[in-house]
C-alpha cells in the first residue's frame, strides 16, 4: 500500500481508502474520488506542492501535503 | 398575454464550473441581464429573462457553478438554496442543469443530487461538438430515458440546439405534473434508510414545503453537509443535532455515511452511463500538452511571472493614454462650463465639486476595463484554475487565497480596480483579508507624493538619482512588507477561518470568447459606474465643501480691492508691464486661495488634528494636505501648492512649491520639512488610508460601513504608529 504523493508521475492504481478531514473526504469523493476507483497521476509539482489526478475522464488538483490521506494500491506505470 | 405578472415562472440555470453555464445563461436571456444580490450574502445574482417560443415569459436565474450542493461554507449554502428555493427564494418552476458533455460523468453527480430534489429538470448537453474530438459519442435519447428528464444537446458557444431548449423549457412549464422526475439512485440500505428518515423528521416544514422526497433530498444533504465546523448559520439546531447523532452512531458502528451516499449516486452512474456512451478511443488531451509548459516547476512559474509582468505593464501602458484623455476631457468641460457660468459660488460648485467628483471616479475605468479584461480571459481559457493552484502554496503562507495574487498585484497600480477583482474568490472570508490588504500595496497614487518628498530629502547633486531611486525601492519593500505581515496577523486573528482543501479541477483549455469576456468586461464597468461612482461622488462633493466652506472669513488684506487696483492698472501698461501685472494677479489669486483654504472646515480640522500630528512632525498645514489627500493621494501636491500659496496646479516638480517647503517653518522657527519628517509623512502615506474611492468601493463589495471604516481605523492606526517611530527615534539618534 502506498499513499498518492510518493506515487510515481504517470502511474496508474486504484484508489483504497480516504483519510484526513471530513470535508476533504466528501470533497475528493463528490469529484469522484471513492475507493475503489481507477485513477492516474497526472502531474507532480514539488515546488508548487501540487499533485494532478485523472479520475473519470477529468482532472483533479490538490496538495501534496492532501495527496498523503489518499492510499492506493496496485499500482503500475 | 400569457406571461402575465400574476403567474411569473421562475428557472434557474444550475451547472458544474466550466460548463459554459453563463455562456449558455446569456444565449438563453439574450444578454438582458441584471445583476442583484443573493439575499444575506454578497454574491451576484444574475437574473434575466427567457422568453419562450409561445410568447411567454420566465425569469431565469443563474446559480454560482458548482460541484455539488453539498455546502460547508456560506456561499456553497446558496446552491441549495437557489435551486432548491429555500424560503424566502421561492421553489422554481424549472431547474436547467447544464452539463459539459465531455466531463459528463463528474457532471451526473450533480445533475443527480437536483434531480432528488423533485424539480421539473431539462438537462442541456452542452459541448455537445466536442464529443468526437474527446473520443465519445453519447445517445441522448437512452440517456434522457434512463435518467428520466429531458435531454437537449446543445452548444452554447455558437448556439446550436438553443431553440430546442427554449421549447422543451416551455413544454414543461405547461405540463410541470409530468416533468417531475424520480430518483435515480434510491437508498435501499436498510440502516442508511433509517438515517435519512431520522433526519427527514427534523427538516424544517419550510425547506420541505409539504414534499416527501424534497425532504429526504435535503436530509441527504443535510448528512453529507452538517458538522461541527461547518460555517452554516441559517441551519436549525434540531436538524444540525440529528444528523450530528446519526453520525456519531454511524462512526461508532464502522460506517462512513458520506461514503455511502456519494458512492451510491455514483454506482448508480456507473452502471448506467454505459448504456448511453461509448468511449470509442482514447485521446491525449491537448490541455496536457500545455499543461507540461505552464505547470512545469521551473518552466510554469517563470511563464506565469512573465504574464502577470505584462498585465501589469498593460494596465500602466493602456491605461496611461486613456485616463489622460479622460483628464484632459474632464479638464475641457470644466473650462467651458465655468466660460458659460456666472462665476461664483454655483459655479465652482458645479465645476470643483460635481463634475471633478464625477471626474474622479471615471478616471479608474480604464484600469477596471483592462483589469477585467485579463482576468476574463485568464477564467474563461481555464487558466486561473491553474493560478490558484500555481500559487497556493505562496499565498497560503500568509493565509490567502492563491487566487489572491492578481489582485494583488494589480494593487500596486490602484486599489480600486484590485478590490473589484478580488470576485475571483468563492470564499468571502478570503475575498475580504485580500481587500483589507490591498490598500497597503504601493499604487500609482502615491509616486507624485514620494516624487515631491523624496526630492525635499535627497537634494539634487552628484548620485542623487541613484540614492532618490534606492529609497523609492525601500518605500516599495517596506510597504510590501507591511502588507503581508498584515495578511498574516488578521488572518490568524479577526479573519481566522477553517483550513479549506485544495481539491479543484483542472479543466481543458478553450479558446476565450471575446463575447463571455467583453460581457463580463461591461457588466463590471457599468456597476462600477453606477454604484460605486455615486458613492465616490458623493465624497468629492463633501470634500469640496469642507474645502470651500465658510465663505465668509475675514481676510488679513483686501485681495478684491488689490485685484482691481493691479487689473485698472493692467489697462494702461503694455508689453513687459502688462505681464508683470499678470503675474501679480496670479500670485494674489493663489494668496487669496490659500488664505481661504487655511480659514475653512478642512483648515480647521487641520488645526484640530494638529495634536495628533505634531509627535509625527507635522504642523497644521500638512494636515490639511493629508485631508485633501482623502480625494486622492496625489491631491496631496496640489494641496500643498495651495496652501503654501502657490495655487492649486502645483506639480512634484515645481521648482517654487520645493522651494516654499523648504523655507516653510514652525512658529519658533525650526524647519518644517526636514529630511526625517519627510521620511515620517512618506511612511504615513504608505501605510494611511488616505483615499476615499477605496473605503468607498470596500463599502460597495462587502455590502456596508463596517468593513472600510475597520479598514481607515487599522491603516491610520499603523500609519501613526510607524511615523511615530521613525520620527521620534530618529529624533533620538540625533537626526533631522
Amino acid at each position: 500500500m502506498a499513499t498518492l504523493d510518493d506515487v510515481d508521475v504517470g502511474s496508474s492504481m486504484t484508489l483504497v481508502s480516504l483519510h484526513g478531514a471530513r470535508t476533504l473526504r466528501r470533497r475528493l469523493m463528490e469529484l469522484g474520488l471513492l475507493p475503489g476507483t481507477q485513477i492516474r497521476l497526472v502531474r507532480k509539482n514539488h515546488l508548487g506542492g501540487f499533485v494532478e489526478v485523472e479520475v473519470r475522464r477529468s482532472r483533479v488538483s490538490l496538495r501534496l501535503t492532501e495527496a498523503r490521506n489518499l492510499h492506493v494500491t496496485g499500482v503500475t506505470t | 398575454m400569457i406571461g402575465s405578472l400574476t403567474q411569473r415562472r421562475t428557472v434557474v440555470v444550475a451547472g458544474n464550473p466550466n460548463t459554459g453555464k453563463s455562456t449558455l445563461f446569456n444565449a438563453l436571456t439574450g444578454g438582458n441581464v441584471k445583476v442583484g444580490n443573493y439575499p444575506g450574502i454578497t454574491v451576484e445574482r444574475h437574473v434575466g429573462t427567457l422568453r419562450l417560443p409561445d410568447l411567454s415569459t420566465a425569469e431565469l436565474v443563474d446559480c454560482p457553478g458548482t460541484y455539488s450542493l453539498s455546502a460547508r461554507s456560506r456561499e456553497e449554502f446558496l446552491a441549495l438554496e437557489a435551486v432548491a428555493g429555500l424560503p424566502p427564494i421561492g421553489r422554481p418552476d424549472l431547474v436547467v442543469v447544464v452539463v459539459d458533455a465531455t466531463q459528463i460523468t463528474r457532471n451526473l453527480y450533480l445533475t443527480l443530487q437536483i434531480i432528488e430534489l423533485g424539480l421539473p429538470v431539462v438537462v442541456a448537453l452542452n459541448m455537445f461538438d466536442q464529443l468526437p474530438a474527446a473520443g465519445m459519442t453519447i445517445d441522448v435519447e437512452t440517456m434522457a430515458r434512463t435518467l428520466g428528464v429531458p435531454v437537449v444537446p446543445v452548444v452554447a458557444r455558437d448556439g446550436t440546439g438553443i431553440d430546442g431548449l427554449k421549447r422543451q423549457i416551455a413544454a414543461l412549464l405547461h405540463a410541470p405534473q409530468r416533468a417531475r422526475p424520480k430518483w435515480c439512485w434510491q437508498p435501499t440500505d436498510a440502516r442508511l434508510r433509517a438515517d435519512i428518515d431520522a433526519v427527514s423528521a427534523r427538516v424544517p416544514d419550510a425547506w420541505a414545503d409539504g414534499d416527501l422526497e424534497r425532504r429526504d433530498a435535503i436530509a441527504l444533504w443535510a448528512l453529507l453537509s452538517l458538522d461541527d465546523d461547518d460555517e452554516l448559520q441559517d441551519v436549525p439546531v434540531a436538524l444540525r443535532t440529528a444528523v450530528g447523532e446519526r453520525r456519531a452512531a454511524a462512526d461508532a458502528a464502522g460506517r462512513e455515511l458520506e461514503r455511502e451516499i456519494i458512492q451510491g449516486r455514483y454506482a448508480w452512474i456507473d452502471s448506467h452511463e454505459p448504456a448511453f456512451l461509448r468511449q470509442t478511443r482514447q485521446v491525449n488531451r491537448f490541455s496536457d500538452r500545455i499543461d507540461r509548459v505552464l505547470l512545469h516547476p521551473a518552466a510554469g512559474f517563470v511563464l506565469f511571472l512573465a504574464i502577470m509582468t505584462f498585465l501589469f505593464q498593460a494596465l500602466f501602458t493602456l491605461a496611461d493614454p486613456l485616463i489622460g484623455w479622460i483628464e484632459d476631457a474632464f479638464a475641457l468641460g470644466q473650462s467651458g462650463l465655468r466660460s458659460v457660468l456666472a462665476p461664483g459660488l454655483f459655479a465652482d460648485f458645479l465645476v470643483d465639486g460635481v463634475l471633478a467628483g464625477i471626474g474622479a471616479f471615471v478616471v479608474f475605468l480604464p484600469q477596471i476595463l483592462i483589469l477585467f479584461l485579463f482576468l476574463g480571459i485568464m477564467e474563461d481559457s481555464g487558466y486561473m484554475a491553474r493560478v490558484a493552484v500555481l500559487m497556493d502554496r505562496v499565498m497560503r503562507a500568509m493565509r490567502l487565497n492563491g487566487r489572491a495574487f492578481v489582485p494583488l498585484l494589480s494593487g500596486y497600480a490602484c486599489a480600486i480596480p484590485a478590490i473589484l477583482a478580488t470576485r475571483t474568490m468563492d470564499r468571502q472570508r478570503d475575498r475580504l483579508l485580500t481587500m483589507l490588504v490591498i490598500p497597503l500595496m504601493t499604487c500609482s497614487a502615491r509616486l507624485p507624493v514620494y516624487g515631491l518628498l523624496i526630492a525635499a530629502i535627497v537634494p539634487g547633486g552628484d548620485g542623487a538619482p541613484l540614492r532618490q531611486g534606492l529609497l523609492m525601492t525601500a518605500m516599495y519593500v517596506f510597504a510590501t512588507l507591511m502588507a503581508l505581515v498584515v495578511a498574516l496577523v488578521l488572518g490568524r486573528t479577526m479573519l481566522k477561518g477553517p483550513r479549506v482543501p485544495l481539491v479543484i479541477e483542472m479543466p481543458p483549455y478553450r479558446l476565450p470568447q471575446a463575447r463571455v469576456v467583453l460581457r463580463s468586461m461591461w457588466q463590471q464597468g457599468r456597476e462600477f459606474m453606477t454604484k460605486a461612482g455615486t458613492i465616490i461622488l458623493a465624497c468629492s462633493i463633501a470634500m469640496w465643501l469642507l474645502l470651500t466652506f465658510p465663505r465668509d472669513v475675514t481676510l488679513s488684506r483686501d485681495y478684491s480691492a488689490e485685484r482691481a487696483t493691479l487689473e485698472s492698472a493692467s489697462i494702461v501698461a503694455a508689453g513687459a508691464a502688462a505681464e508683470d501685472i499678470q503675474e501679480r494677479i496670479a500670485a494674489l489669486d493663489a494668496e487669496e486661495l490659500g488664505e481661504r483654504t487655511r480659514a475653512s472646515y478642512a483648515g480647521r480640522i487641520g488645526h484640530r488634528i494638529e495634536p495628533a500630528l505634531v509627535p509625527l512632525g507635522f504642523d497644521w498645514r500638512v494636515g490639511i494636505g493629508i485631508l485633501g489627500a482623502f480625494a486622492a493621494r496625489e491631491v496631496f501636491v496640489s494641496s500643498m501648492g495651495i496652501v503654501f500659496g502657490i495655487g492649486s496646479d502645483a506639480d512634484p516638480e515645481d521648482a517654487v512649491l520645493r522651494a516654499r517647503l523648504r523655507a516653510a517653518t514652525w512658529p519658533d522657527g525650526r524647519t518644517l520639512f526636514t529630511p526625517l519628517m519627510c521620511l515620517s509623512l512618506m511612511i504615513f502615506f504608505a501605510l494611511a488610508c488616505q483615499c476615499m474611492s477605496t473605503l468607498a468601493v470596500i463599502a460597495r463589495e462587502t455590502r456596508g460601513w463596517r468593513w472600510p471604516a475597520f479598514t481607515f481605523v487599522y491603516m491610520t492606526a499603523l500609519a501613526w504608529l510607524l511615523s511615530l517611530a521613525v520620527y521620534q527615534g530618529g529624533h533620538a539618534l540625533g537626526f533631522g
